[in-house]
């Protein structure tokens, strides 16, 4: 297939199971660096379980992973972060009792001493932390403040911070902007552009159709366990994203 | 406010001294000020309570439970609870004196002692962190098994020490401080150094915070649980040497009050029993606190009958501080 070519990451024919229920049944997605790629469906289309399997939560059961070129299986996220695979949970993973910069740096903090003796380095940790938050779109009070006390939309910024600030070159968003107001999801989306334009791979979950045609340039669309389409933004619009979702729209033929 | 600027100043310098009041860290201050409170009051009623002689015997006095304070912190920062650590101090206290019966050694002892109470904590951590059970109902057994494994070990006999060294370390010392309020003193400030300074204590609260984030972020949070747990016991295992120094035998008797005292210690202390949050000097405050209570009441005479009820009440109000907060 000729999209295929130069993709970022490919995933193809991905079928995943729990027990009798058949989560995946063929999904396949493709992502071409420095876009965002939308994936929608219903709730119970599988869009989160797709994810999982692409960033080592759930291994899938069947299918290929192709990340720049290279098949990759990933059993734990900490390979898949290790390969450049970011996710921004729903729940945002953020541990509240901690400041910013611990959240920033958990699992990945500065240490310095002498053999097995070693000690955080914070001074630096919450300067880079700093510059980490600085230059984003909402504006995170001192990086020493618990998360605790952060709004919905500084806590999403630290978490978009984190996924994209250890040289990923892709970051997962599953539903970025479901729990936020109105002013606080245009500062998401501010950043979302951002990442792109640090040229940033993004795959977006929404359930915002208007969001998904701002914000992406491709759109991938499951329906029960499949991938039913894809489509580029530029060629499709909101009523055809929406019968293709409930099905109205029959799935393309490449995915039939 | 500019976004241009590199280091966002701090919102908390401005504010008044009201906001402060309000937004002071009340739980975590309650030991100090409540210790602070007792000096005064005990102070006046009775003179000799802040005589050089009484501040010496209090602090000694409080080493042990310093340092089993210290270890149901690590333990209730990551939201569980310790209840054995008492028991594993008689355990590792009768190990102790059996080694030292048989060896003559009071290194091979001191050493058989603190691995016998760190085993403890490896098996209680692992049974929690691996086998899912509840922290509460694993230290409960593991509280009723190493007090029996005490008795069975000594045949419900104390087990006399008698040893220069622990004899010293009970007695001698620098200036006022006797060995073993420097050792307990030694401990707190490792203690601090590995909560605040080491990827090890922010792991650790991180799990007490939220295993769920902690986990997804790729914290090894069995790993931790196993690790607080085998603390705890390590230190219950060296405040079992000073319990031996100090009585001059390893007695298989159980030692309720440090179970309740090391619990409260911390609670006092200011230390979330929800996980997330915990210093070390509150817990050492709360430790202080509570000897300097006990110590007080027998200075005025009181019956010690009343030492467990004045320490239950001091607890629940501690707890009810911590409640009002949220």
């Amino acid at each position: 297939m000729s999209e295929n070519n130069g993709a970022v990451m490919t995933a193809t024919h991905i079928r995943k199971s729990f027990g009798n229920v058949h989560a995946l049944k063929d999904a396949s997605l493709t992502m071409l660096p420095g876009e965002v790629t939308a994936l929608i469906g219903d709730n119970g289309a599988g869009k989160s379980t797709l994810v999982r399997c692409v960033c080592g939560i759930h291994p899938p059961d069947a299918g290929q992973v192709v990340l720049k070129g290279s098949d990759v299986r990933f059993t734990n996220p900490e390979q898949a972060r290790e390969a450049g695979i970011e996710t921004v949970h729903q729940n945002l993973a953020l541990v509240e009792d901690l400041t910013v910069w611990q959240n920033l740096f958990l699992t990945r903090e500065q240490t310095r001493g002498f053999g097995p003796v070693q000690f955080m380095n914070r001074r630096s940790m919450a300067k880079r932390a700093t510059e980490m938050v600085s230059t984003l779109a909402i504006n995170v009070p001192s990086v020493k403040s618990r998360v605790r006390r952060l709004s919905g939309g500084q806590r999403q910024a630290v978490a978009i911070a984190r996924a994209a600030g250890w040289g990923s070159s892709i970051v997962i968003m599953d539903e970025p902007t479901a729990a936020l107001g109105v002013q606080e999801t245009a500062r998401v989306e501010e950043l979302i552009h951002d990442l792109k334009a640090n040229g940033i791979s993004i795959l977006l979950i929404s359930h915002n159709f208007d969001q998904v045609l701002r914000l992406s340039d491709a759109v991938t669309v499951m329906r029960s366990g499949r991938t039913v389409a894809t489509r580029r933004v530029s060629a499709t619009h909101g009523d055809e994203l929406v019968g293709l979702v409930t099905g109205a729209v029959p799935a393309d033929p490449e995915f039939q | 406010m500019t976004t241009a600027s590199p280091v966002l100043p701090e919102v908390e310098e401005q504010t008044s001294l009201r906001a402060r009041l309000a937004s002071a860290p009340w739980p975590e201050l309650a030991a100090p000020i409540g210790l602070v409170v007792l000096v005064i009051v005990f102070g006046v009623l009775d003179s000799t309570f802040v005589s050089g002689g009484n501040i010496e015997a209090m602090l000694q006095a409080s080493a042990i439970l310093v340092v089993l304070a210290v270890g149901q912190t690590f333990v209730v920062a990551t939201a569980g609870i310790d209840l054995s650590m008492a028991s594993t101090m008689t355990l590792g206290a009768i190990v102790l004196g059996l080694t030292y019966r048989s060896t003559d050694s009071i290194w091979l002892a001191m050493l058989a002692g603190v691995l016998a109470a760190g085993a403890v904590g490896v098996l209680s951590g692992t049974i929690i962190a691996k086998g899912g059970v509840t922290d509460f109902i694993v230290t409960l057994g593991a509280l009723s098994a190493a007090s029996g494994l005490a008795l069975i070990l000594s045949d419900g006999k104390p087990i006399p020490v008698l040893n220069r060294f622990m004899l010293k370390l009970a007695s001698g010392g620098i200036g006022p401080f006797s060995w073993s309020v420097i050792v307990a003193a030694i401990v707190a400030v490792l203690a601090h150094i590995a909560l605040f300074n080491s990827r090890f204590g922010l792991h650790v609260l991180a799990t007490g915070g939220s295993v769920e984030s902690a986990r997804a972020v790729g914290v090894r949070t069995a790993r931790v649980k196993i690790a607080v747990y085998t603390l705890s016991g390590l230190l219950a295992g060296i405040a079992a040497i000073l319990l031996v120094a100090r009585v001059g035998a390893a007695e298989p008797a159980s030692n309720t009050s440090f179970l309740l005292n090391s619990v409260a210690a911390v609670v006092l202390g200011g230390v979330s029993l929800f996980g997330g949050r915990a210093t070390i000097i509150g817990p050492v405050m709360g430790a202080l606190l509570l000897t300097a209570l006990v110590n007080g009441l027998t200075l005025l005479g009181l019956s010690q009958f009343y030492q467990p009820l004045a320490v239950g009440i001091v607890v629940v109000l501690a707890a009810l501080l911590t409640r009002f907060q949220k």
